[in-house]
């Protein structure tokens, strides 16, 4: 069984938002219509989102870290929000793991959003019918894409590559590595709702120097041996530099 | 969660419904065993077409809460998983036997169906009450569940959510019915003001237990486990969006504490001690004019009381949005 996911590197994402504004391009065009978007240019500009970058500082000053979260539907393996949905039209693929709303079925009671803790799940304003990421499933199978450019659009965007896409029940996969070797964690894990999506946690990098890498083995000092000292009354390199 | 007004008059009115039909059945029920006199069947009938009326307007403000209310006869497709939708099968369903019960009455066409051994002969509007009863409480049921079903939701997540849904509805039902009887059988008021009288007391207890309960809850998610980083400080600097989502207007109420304070304060009066002062008082001094006054305020403590129950369910999605910079 296949559950495709993203892992985000809290590490390494910079929160220069470039996911979220790829993610509003490209599902903003697609066939479903666009996603709303209330007074943009006004005062309190809002609108739907699928994939939104939050800001927490932790720590108390000077000793504070900001990091960055990326936070959009996790496609949990147990999603909590389609068992809810009294039309159907929420479903979870069995083929892929994707949790998709059905936007023709849906009748817009926001009961599945009650029942998402994550808050991932936003109401279209105009279209009045439930939305959230889809993992971008009209481009990750479009074979008129080339190969490369078959992910979502949020990972392609990543300038810092802080977003990895695939499958996590391929033990060999990116993200089943990622997660296995770099500790990656799923949210409220509290709830059992088994996020597919899981995150990197900030690690420091430490560089491991070894006594022998101080010196250069191929230092000229070496190979030519020690240059004979001059003379007292001899110019010496600093008169001529 | 921000209250849904839609939904506080859905669950408040068909309340009112359920109880008046569990009243009118009551008084029937005890009248076949020659407890209480039979009443005319005009009495039942229109009681029915009242507790219909109460339904039918609940039915119809359940359509506000919905952004495509064209497509809301999908809703009924998912009973097998969803409560949401079982209470749309079972609304409609209570309401046509409520019909049935009502009209069988009114028209007349009240055979007796079964005879006993001991010579009680079941008519066809006993075999309708019951079934009515059945699905009164099957609706009650499946609208508790509807927000005791989510265990994230901490606050309604427990068996007196279901309970308290029964016994409040319940208790208006009876009010009305005490009310109904005043002006239609005032012989009878005394007995449905006498049970209106101890599911008040009951309401009041079950809801007062809720409010203790909620009072003393943690929450299970933190900020830590949302954001699965572990430091006792963490602060939101930025959520997104700096005019407000979906997110910061549909999950928190935007009132104050003190606000909420004075709604718990409000409810409890209106909806419980007062109409329980109005009813005892009724019991001594019968009149229409005390249940009257206490079923307009139970009703609208009852509205306030739905308000409360939305606003003091904290969403752990709110974690998310705590700030913006």
């Amino acid at each position: 069984m296949t559950q495709l996911a993203l892992v985000i590197d809290l590490n390494v994402c910079v929160g220069c938002h470039a996911c979220v504004t790829s993610c509003k391009e490209w599902n903003t065009s697609g066939s479903a219509g666009p996603l709303c978007d209330e007074n943009p240019y006004g005062a309190n500009p809002t609108g739907t989102f699928f994939n939104r970058v939050q800001t927490f500082e932790i720590g108390q000053y000077p000793n504070t870290e900001t990091v960055h979260f990326p936070k959009s539907c996790l496609h949990c393996e147990d999603p909590p929000c389609v068992p809810v949905c009294p039309t159907g039209a929420s479903y979870k693929r069995k083929e892929d793991g994707i949790v998709l709303v059905d936007y023709d079925k849906c009748i817009g009671c926001k009961y599945c959003s009650w029942a998402c803790p994550y808050g991932a799940r936003e109401l279209d304003e105009k279209q009045q019918v439930m939305k959230k990421c889809t993992l971008c499933v009209d481009r990750i199978y479009d074979t008129s894409l080339a190969e490369i450019d078959r992910k979502p659009s949020c990972v392609k965007a990543c300038p810092t590559s802080a977003r990895l896409f695939g499958d996590i029940h391929d033990p060999e996969s990116v993200v089943s590595r990622a997660i296995r070797e770099n500790a990656g964690y799923a949210l409220m894990p509290e709830w059992g709702t088994h996020p597919a999506n899981h995150y990197l946690p900030r690690r420091k990098t430490n560089m491991k120097v070894h006594e022998d890498e101080l010196e250069r083995s191929d230092n000229p000092l070496k190979v030519d041996g020690q240059l004979p000292k001059p003379g007292k009354n001899e110019p010496t390199l600093d008169d001529f530099s | 969660m921000n209250p849904a007004f839609s939904v506080i008059f859905l669950t408040t009115l068909i309340g009112a419904g359920q109880g008046l039909l569990l009243a009118l059945f009551t008084q029937q029920s005890y009248a076949l065993f020659d407890l209480l006199p039979r009443q005319d069947a005009r009495f039942y009938g229109w009681g029915a077409m009242l507790a219909l009326f109460f339904t039918m307007v609940g039915l119809i403000a359940s359509f506000f809460h919905l952004g495509h209310p064209e497509r809301a006869w999908r809703s009924a497709a998912q009973w097998r998983t969803s409560w949401l939708s079982r209470e749309v099968i079972a609304l409609p369903a209570f309401m046509g036997m409520l019909f049935l019960y009502g009209a069988a009455h009114l028209t007349g066409l009240d055979p007796v169906l079964v005879m006993l051994a001991s010579g009680l002969g079941i008519n066809a509007t006993i075999v309708l009450g019951c079934l009515a009863t059945l699905l009164a409480f099957a609706l009650f049921v499946s609208t508790g569940m509807v927000y005791a079903c989510m265990r994230f939701l901490q606050e309604w997540h427990s068996p007196l959510t279901l309970i308290n849904f029964i016994l409040m509805g319940g208790a208006s039902g009876f009010t009305l019915a005490a009310f109904y009887a005043a002006l239609a059988a005032p012989p009878q008021a005394g007995f449905f003001a006498g049970w209106a009288f101890v599911l008040t007391l009951f309401g009041l207890l079950g809801r007062g237990a809720s409010l203790w309960r909620n009072a003393r809850l943690r929450p299970k998610s933190t900020l830590q486990t949302a954001v699965g980083i572990k430091h006792p400080r963490i602060v939101q600097t930025a959520q997104g969006a700096m005019g407000g989502s979906f997110n910061t207007r549909e999950f928190f109420h935007g009132k104050s504490e003190p606000f909420l304070n004075r709604v718990k304060v409000s409810f409890l009066m209106l909806a419980f001690v007062l109409p329980a002062l109005l009813l005892i008082l009724d019991l001594s001094y019968p009149s229409a004019v005390l249940p009257g006054i206490a079923f307009i305020s139970q009703f609208v403590g009852l509205l306030a009381e739905r308000w409360y129950f939305f606003a003091e369910a904290r969403h752990p999605q709110n974690l998310y949005y705590q700030g913006v910079s």
